[in-house]
């Protein structure tokens, strides 16, 4: 790109001139430090703890009946427990690509969605950890998976993709909480100063660790930052390959697929970027935050998600190529199922909000569109649903042998779960919303010296 | 001088006012140690005043050895002694199948050791530290930058460092006590 348009593009991005190292400070801490929260918080509170009542009282009666509560049978065994899994993990994964890829190179935009976009990381991640340790049939016994030494003289089988995948979760969730609460330290410090005295700037103070900005504690600080984002991004893709290998691993027609890593990963950015989109769009308005998520932020994140899911069609168009082209009549017929099937509803559902829709951002008018965005960035979610129930239920609802065909039929239980972890994501992020600066301060008001800045060194040494 | 002073601190508007000052008060023989603190990362900034981020990549490399090697020989031992498993005559020791939990541990280990050594590095955690006594360092986190001279080694004076410090033309300078 030229550097003139790279220019505009950068300084677009940038918060409003009208912003100062002062008023970054009061904005980021104006939610966390109010001391009531407003009445369109506490609906959007009161809501969102609504739906997770349905995944509080979902689990008990999980645990005393079991899995057969939801719609799961033989042969569908998957269902929607595993469709929640893998779309909520892969949301997650958005945030942390955008806030660490974006980051390795240098995009200076990103700092006004890295925090909330890493927040969303943890709170999915940790969402979508319930779903395989409840589809495990007797969840209680989750820590079978990790290798201890036990009475029973046994191990995990390192050879099956479940176990990489329960290493893959639970490294990722520790290094993601990591990511998100080192790059919070100096925010926290900022809070606590402005706490005045009481128990809150207490609870901030310990949770700061005694942070105070000193140039060597910045510059550790930085160096760490960037070596995080070095580790998160192989991570992100590793994980969300180890997603795939579930699937890929097993012999089964529509799954036993090497694209399915790559066609998974993109998957994940596709639907991240969504989420970044209808999280982003809301917060503007609500929170007041047009100084800081621009048109340009909007614009950028649309255009990524564009990206991302320009992939993800690709390899819907690669799946159906393999099938017709290798002509094993079992991947013909899983894909034929597909698109004719019971289930066809649900694929050519996928390709309306995964493949048409997103066409619509090719048109910088539609990009400039919030409610436009919005709504896209919604279908881009729900397709994304979609496609892991359809890869789940189609490859499974006819196997090999017709006499072991059978159908799907989710339960008001299998409902309840998928709402109910929506309204607890939407609990934790809102408590988050609450009592964390929502925008990266530190980076902002970095962010705002440094045109300065930049402007000086063009005068010393013009390029 | 009294022996309960932590350092002299000046306060300044701007970045570049803090700049200025660390590149004046630098090899002032009644300096001290200079500290310097702003509202976010100034780059160069802590170079100016030798300091080296140079122990983070390290840890972060021995993590990574210690969790990745760590889970690799976890999986070769139980695999391959404790609970040996023929499944249809393939070999014990698949190293292939092995790769994808040591990695993710690599990367864990990599990012815990990474955090652990910034922490120790910087001195953190730590509940208390004298400059929270002044009340103008409250904005230290927020929209102010501050110049700190420590009393260290024998050539340091109170005195002249407040008389220079002055000469700075801060906002304020402050003692903080011990």
């Amino acid at each position: 790109m030229a550097g003139a348009a790279g220019n505009a593009m950068s300084n677009a991005a940038l918060p409003a001139p009208a912003e100062s190292y002062a008023s970054v400070s009061e904005r980021g801490c104006a939610l966390a430090l109010q001391p009531r929260a407003g009445r369109g918080w506490l609906a959007a509170f009161a809501l969102a703890l609504l739906l997770t009542l349905l995944l509080a009282c979902g689990i008990p009666w999980l645990l005393a009946l079991g899995v057969g509560i939801w719609g799961l049978d033989v042969p569908v065994a998957w269902g929607f427990a595993i469709a929640n899994y893998v779309w909520w993990i892969a949301i997650g994964m958005g945030g942390t690509f955008i806030s660490a890829a974006l980051y390795l190179v240098r995009q200076d935009w990103r700092s006004s969605l890295s925090r909330y976009a890493e927040a969303m990381t943890v709170f999915a991640v940790s969402v979508s950890g319930l779903f395989p340790v409840l589809h495990l049939g007797r969840p209680w016994f989750f820590y079978w998976l990790f290798p201890y030494p036990n009475i029973m003289s046994a191990w995990p089988q390192w050879r099956s993709s479940l176990e990489w995948d329960f290493f893959a979760i639970f490294a990722y969730l520790i290094v993601s909480i990591l990511y998100w609460y080192v790059a919070l330290l100096p925010d926290l410090a900022t809070l606590r100063d402005r706490a005045g005295r009481g128990a809150r700037a207490r609870l901030y103070g310990l949770l700061a660790l005694g942070w105070r900005g000193e140039a060597r504690e910045w510059q550790r600080f930085e160096q760490l930052s960037l070596l995080l984002a070095g580790i998160a991004v192989p991570l992100v893709f590793s994980v969300h390959s180890m997603v795939a290998l579930d699937f890929s691993q097993g012999l089964l027609p529509g799954w036993h697929s090497t694209i399915f890593p790559p066609f998974f990963v993109a998957g994940a950015l596709f639907s991240g970027a969504a989420m970044v989109l209808v999280l982003g769009i809301s917060m503007r308005h609500w929170l007041g935050l047009e100084p800081y998520i621009t048109a340009r932020h909007l614009d950028n994140t649309a255009k990524l998600m564009l990206a991302a899911g320009l992939v993800v069609d690709y390899s819907y168009l690669a799946e159906i190529f393999t099938a017709f082209y290798g002509m094993d009549r079992y991947e013909v017929a899983v894909m034929l199922n597909r698109m004719c099937g019971a289930y066809a509803w649900v694929f050519w559902g996928t390709i309306l909000c995964n493949v048409v829709s997103i066409q619509l951002l090719w048109s910088a008018r539609v990009r400039a569109n919030e409610l436009a965005l919005l709504l896209i960035g919604v279908g881009v979610l729900v397709g994304m649903w979609l496609e892991r129930f359809m890869l789940i239920v189609t490859t499974l609802y006819r196997d090999f042998v017709p006499s072991s065909w059978g159908m799907f039929y989710p339960t008001f239980w299998d409902v309840a779960f998928l709402v109910g972890s929506i309204g607890l994501f939407f609990v934790l992020y809102l408590l988050f919303l609450r009592r964390v600066p929502v925008i990266s301060m530190f980076e902002l008001r970095k962010l705002l010296r440094e045109p300065a800045a930049a402007a000086a060194r063009g005068r010393e040494r013009p390029r | 001088m009294t022996g309960q002073l932590y350092g002299l601190l000046a306060e300044f508007p701007t970045a570049d006012a803090l700049i200025d000052a660390v590149s004046r008060v630098r090899g002032q023989p009644f300096a001290g140690r200079v500290e310097a603190y702003s509202p976010f990362a100034i780059d160069g900034l802590a170079e100016s005043l030798g300091g080296r981020a140079d122990r983070i990549a390290p840890a972060m490399l021995l993590g990574a050895l210690v969790g990745g090697l760590g889970t690799y020989a976890l999986e070769w031992y139980s695999a391959v002694h404790d609970y040996p498993l023929n499944v249809g005559g393939r070999p014990l020791a698949s190293w292939p199948a092995f790769l994808p939990p040591a990695l993710e541990i690599t990367l864990l280990g990599a990012a815990l050791a990474g955090v652990i050594a910034m922490l120790l590095g910087n001195g953190l955690p730590r509940l208390h530290h004298p400059l929270f006594a002044v009340e103008a360092f409250e904005r230290a986190s927020s929209d102010r930058f501050f110049l700190l001279l420590r009393p260290e080694g024998a050539s340091f004076d109170a005195a002249a460092a407040r008389s220079f410090l002055q000469s700075l033309a801060p906002l304020s300078v402050a003692e903080v006590p011990a």
